[in-house]
């Protein structure tokens, strides 16, 4: 419409500039035979003038001819404005949903950069497609802008008091002082920066066996030390396999290589939103992956719906995008809930039905705190009969239940032994480093301090949770009940003046410039409902609450 | 399950592209079955396809003991635990990037400096490589690479990222060295085909040669790099461990000086401490980039394989030891060149020449004279001899795309001595034999050829001729045209 109006203009200019010479050739015929009827069409600018019959003539032919002159422009024009809005509509198979199966904003920017390339010497050195997706790839996300402000200006009690207080980096603090304490009693045996395991063949313990090429999958023993962790995790209801073990550095890296085990470009995961933010990130950038929300709603405690899975399926069906799998993460992030057993055995049923993979990251599973108690879908697999295990995959890592986000030690725990050799072999491009894993290995051995260090982390976290859910109450603010993890989902909607994604965004902005507070906003979870925010409260001490508190309430006092 | 499983998996997962299901794992399979141990299993297959360097450990070792502090499980490095065990930030611990960028100086003689704010770090060379596809190239594009080139390429640069390696043909009658003819056909031959060319990869030392790229070569590629706008991306993993003269150039420096016109963003160097340092179990690489685009991009790949802080605060004090790394450099130097030293030199005892090279962990030895015809099929039946009869796991040409058929890389750092020795006894034996079966055979066919009185005249004296070379020096089992027969 709005460039109709402009064509408007020029068009009827080039009209009246017409109509002075038509009505002066018409004015010379009009002077031969008088009376002739036909002249009023012919000649409908006189007819208005002389004020007989005209009138309706003279106003409706130039307005027809108006009309038609616009059509044959549009007609005319080339098409690219028009084309973007047709693939939602068009039926799937069609060309258009061909490229639009590929998360449309790569293929988008592909383009834009082949066609800077056909221009020899174009300004730009070539980066790749995928290279300038990645690289403008968080900037819009406000989850990592958060933590960008947060880095260049971090609060510190004593040295800087003013500087943004961080709840947005699921990072545990709390329980440190234990590993620390752990590691300088271990302190005798340091070589080359590992520790001598116990129990290890003395070859291992020489300088070659941390410093030479080890496999890039991760040593055995430290599959079998992170077996018996993760057994112990689950409350020893569920033993794992070495063997279907691959260790990768960080959670990362093995969500991406698990990703490109299962799916090829333009595939699709379906992922119950909110979520983990930066999964759009770690799967989406490199693979080609893309991911599709399927909203749960506060009103059911955000638990997963079966009936919501299906819809998007078939949403996704009919694009022409292939789904392979359900991605979920148990403990939640960002909600902290817990995913019941029920659930479970719909989703593994539903994984099945539509014969695609089900994958479980349970990087929280060590660090529940709350009375509903967590259950692993290896427990739940198990339970199963005739159950094709092959499509369940399972995600852990070290960086939240042991505190070592720095160590880099993640896992893909897999059922199906071709996604493990794949995973294995894709394993080199993350390894672990040996000292590191050697330093592990000694670790997780020591059973005594294992359950010791499970028990006081879990006791810490749930009263730190406490502590912090009641605090925010002070200021009006209401938590998700949540019952694992480093975080809670509290609801801010009563604080934001439009009911909207913009206003909530908003309300982060006045958060993280007027209180200094960095949370995570809902939308960068792709949730449904504005209004919601994941706060981390396990970088935190005790003596920071009161001023977390005394922040937060600048902002919610000034909205009445 | 299997039928059903096969279809879930993705392309990556099911197809071929980790290499190895290749042929050329036979060998490290033989060694995997079989590893030889100098005390427990003299018989065993003795591992010589593996670039490690052990020759230098002890003194790393050393150090290690000496300074505790760098060690945060240590009592007196403990009072950084708190800082290290959740530091994950991707741009790594700044003293580590610092004390990286020195080192990769010193390595260099001093002649070049580098910013620690472009080292971006990745899980080894080998995630250097693949993070430095996906900045620069899209499914589909290519890079051009000199032959022989280091087999893992194909993994590296094109398994996730598609990326496709097209060959620039070298030959030995130049030693293999890298000619701007070369160069420009394999440019145009892959835009006839209509496949973009998005970059130049060199390895400089060079693997599998043990030979370092000259400066005018340096500069040559560079001028063509800005010229055609495609990326050139030097591998210099080997840059420590250039043992003798001529000394190292590295592409920096030549970026630097030798060619003021280089459109610096088209340069990007892969480092790591796997092979200089002999550290490839601590899966350290490094991406050095004077692209800020790319430096921006690669460092937010690196989550995908960063490297352990406790690692890095570890190396970190390590590198920053700037007397003890210029007196280790010296010393692995000094062994490498013995050690490369007694290896050619026992190998022209049977008459076998290596290509001169004067960097690496590996020579590149010519057996073109054993070969029972010219082809890359004898090649492999002379290697399958080599793993099985010989039992030494040595990688064959045709394994690093090596179009002439014949040379072998035999890496030999990663052994002590006495097991060297078993190896190099090995060869001269097999090649003593192998001598001495041919003349066997040669002197069968003359004899029949004098019987045969149907035989022509014409194959007996090419016989004869053959047979008396074959007499007069074991030198001549080599290919006559050979430039490299006395070489070493």
């Amino acid at each position: 419409m709005r460039d109709d109006d402009d064509d408007f203009g020029p068009t009827a200019s080039r009209k009246k500039e017409k109509n002075p010479s038509q009505s002066q050739s018409s004015r010379d015929r009009a002077a031969r035979p008088r009376a002739d009827g036909g002249m009023r069409i012919v000649v409908p600018l006189q007819g208005v003038v002389q004020g007989r019959g005209g009138l309706v003539l003279g106003s409706l032919i130039p307005c027809a001819l108006f009309y038609f002159l616009q059509l044959y422009i549009k007609r005319n024009r080339p098409p690219p404005a028009t084309a973007p809005q047709a693939p939602p509509g068009s039926p799937p198979g069609s060309a258009s949903a061909a490229t639009g199966n590929a998360s449309s904003t790569p293929s988008s920017i592909h383009r834009s950069y082949s066609r800077g390339l056909l221009t020899p010497r174009a300004g730009l050195p070539a980066l790749s497609a995928r290279g300038a997706f990645v690289r403008s790839g968080d900037e819009d996300s406000l989850y990592y802008a958060g933590l960008r402000r947060c880095a260049d200006d971090p609060y510190h009690p004593a040295s800087n008091p003013d500087g943004i207080i961080n709840l947005g980096l699921a990072e545990n603090h709390l329980s440190l002082d234990l590993v620390g304490r752990w590691m300088e009693k271990h302190a005798g045996a340091a070589r080359l920066d590992g520790l001598a395991g116990a129990g290890e063949e003395m070859r291992d313990l020489t300088i070659r066996g941390l410093a030479t090429y080890q496999p890039y999958d991760g040593i055995l023993a430290l599959k079998m030390a992170l077996a018996g962790f993760m057994r112990q995790i689950m409350h020893e209801s569920v033993s794992f396999d070495p063997s279907q073990m691959v260790i990768t550095s960080g959670a990362t890296p093995a969500m991406e290589i698990l990703s490109f085990c299962i799916a090829d470009p333009g595939n699709a995961f379906l992922v119950p939103s909110p979520y983990y933010p930066g999964w759009d990130r770690d799967i989406k950038w490199r693979t080609g992956v893309e991911l599709i929300p399927v909203p749960c709603r506060s009103t059911d405690n955000f638990n997963i719906s079966i009936t919501a899975l299906e819809i998007a399926y078939k949403q996704a069906k009919k694009r022409g995008v292939r789904v392979r799998g359900v991605l979920i993460s148990n403990p939640s992030n960002p909600t902290g809930g817990i995913v019941p057993r029920e659930t479970l055995h719909d989703l593994l049923e539903f994984a099945a039905d539509k014969n695609i993979h089900f994958i479980s990251d349970e990087i929280f599973a060590g660090s529940t705190y709350g009375s509903d108690k967590f259950i692993s879908v290896a427990e739940v697999v198990d339970e199963l009969e005739d159950y094709d295990k092959g499509r369940v995959h399972i995600i852990y890592g070290l960086s939240k239940d042991l505190s070592l986000a720095g160590f880099r030690v993640g896992v893909i725990y897999s059922y199906n032994e071709n996604i493990v050799s794949a995973a294995a072999k894709l394993a080199r491009f993350s390894s672990v480093s040996a000292p590191t894993q050697r330093l592990l290995i000694s670790m997780l051995s020591d059973q005594k301090f294992i359950s010791e260090y499970l028990k006081v982390n879990r006791e810490r976290l749930q009263k730190m949770c406490h502590l912090f859910v009641n605090a925010l109450k002070q200021v009006g603010i209401e938590c998700f009940k949540s019952s694992g993890g480093f975080y809670c989902w509290a609801d801010m909607s009563r604080y934001i003046r439009s009911y909207s994604e913009k206003g909530e965004r908003k309300l982060w902005d006045r958060l993280l410039e007027e209180a200094k507070v960095n949370v995570t906003p809902g939308s960068s979870c792709h949730c449904i409902e504005p209004g919601w925010f994941r706060c981390c409260f396990t970088a935190l001490s005790e003596e920071d609450i009161p001023v977390v508190v005394e922040r937060l309430r600048k902002v919610t006092d000034s909205h009445k | 399950m299997a039928a059903n499983s096969g279809e879930l998996l993705s392309r990556i997962a099911t197809g071929d592209g980790h290499g190895e299901n290749s042929s050329y794992f036979d060998g490290w399979k033989a060694y995997d079955m079989n590893p030889f141990d100098l005390h427990h299993n003299r018989d065993g297959v003795i591992q010589m396809g593996l670039a490690e360097n052990q020759l230098s450990l002890d003194l790393l070792e050393e150090w290690s003991l000496n300074h505790p502090e760098a060690s945060i499980c240590t009592a007196q490095g403990a009072s950084q635990f708190r800082r290290i065990a959740n530091f994950q930030d991707y741009h790594g611990l700044p003293e580590f990037r610092e004390a990286m960028a020195k080192f990769m100086g010193q390595v260099r003689g001093g002649k070049v400096t580098f910013d620690a704010d472009r080292v971006v770090m990745c899980g080894g060379a080998t995630g250097a490589q693949d993070t430095l596809a996906f900045c620069l190239a899209d499914p589909g594009d290519a890079y051009l690479v000199p032959t022989p080139y280091y087999p893992a390429f194909d993994r590296d640069c094109c398994w996730r990222s598609g990326v496709k390696l097209l060959p620039i043909e070298c030959h030995s009658s130049n030693g293999f060295a890298l000619t701007r003819e070369a160069l420009v056909s394999a440019y145009d031959g892959a835009r006839s085909q209509g496949i973009r060319v998005k970059g130049i990869l060199i390895t400089n030392p060079s693997n599998p040669l043990g030979t370092i790229m000259g400066r005018a070569t340096l500069a040559m590629l560079a001028e063509f790099a800005t010229e055609r706008r495609v990326h050139l991306i030097s591998d210099e993993i080997y840059a420590g461990s250039v043992f003798a003269k001529p000394d190292f150039v590295s592409i920096a420096e030549v970026v630097e000086r030798d060619v003021p016109g280089c459109d610096r963003d088209l340069v990007h160097i892969a480092y790591s401490l796997s092979k200089d340092f002999g550290l490839p179990g601590f899966r350290v690489g490094i991406i050095y980039s004077y692209n800020d685009a790319v430096v921006a991009c690669a460092r937010k790949m690196s989550s995908f394989g960063l490297v352990s802080s406790q690692t890095q605060y570890f190396l970190a004090k390590m590198l920053s030891d700037h007397e003890f790394m210029a007196r280790f450099l010296a010393e692995s130097k000094r062994r490498l060149a013995a050690r490369h030293d007694r290896f050619t030199s026992g190998l022209r005892e049977v008459g076998i020449g290596c290509l001169h090279g004067n960097a690496g962990l590996f020579s590149w030895m010519d057996l073109r004279g054993m070969l029972r015809e010219k082809t890359p099929e004898a090649e492999l039946e002379l290697w399958r001899v080599i793993i099985h009869k010989v039992k030494l796991n040595v990688s064959p040409g045709t394994s690093f795309h090596c179009d002439e058929p014949g040379w072998f890389r035999v890496c030999h750092a990663n052994m002590d001595d006495a097991t060297m020795e078993v190896a190099l006894d090995r060869i001269r034996c097999f090649v003593r034999k192998h001598h001495h079966q041919q003349q066997q055979q040669k002197a069968k066919a003359k004899l029949w050829a004098a019987r045969g009185p149907l035989h022509l005249s014409l194959p007996r004296r090419g016989g004869a001729a053959a047979s008396h070379l074959a007499l007069s020096s074991p030198l001549a089992l080599l290919s006559p045209q050979s430039p490299m027969v006395h070489a070493s």
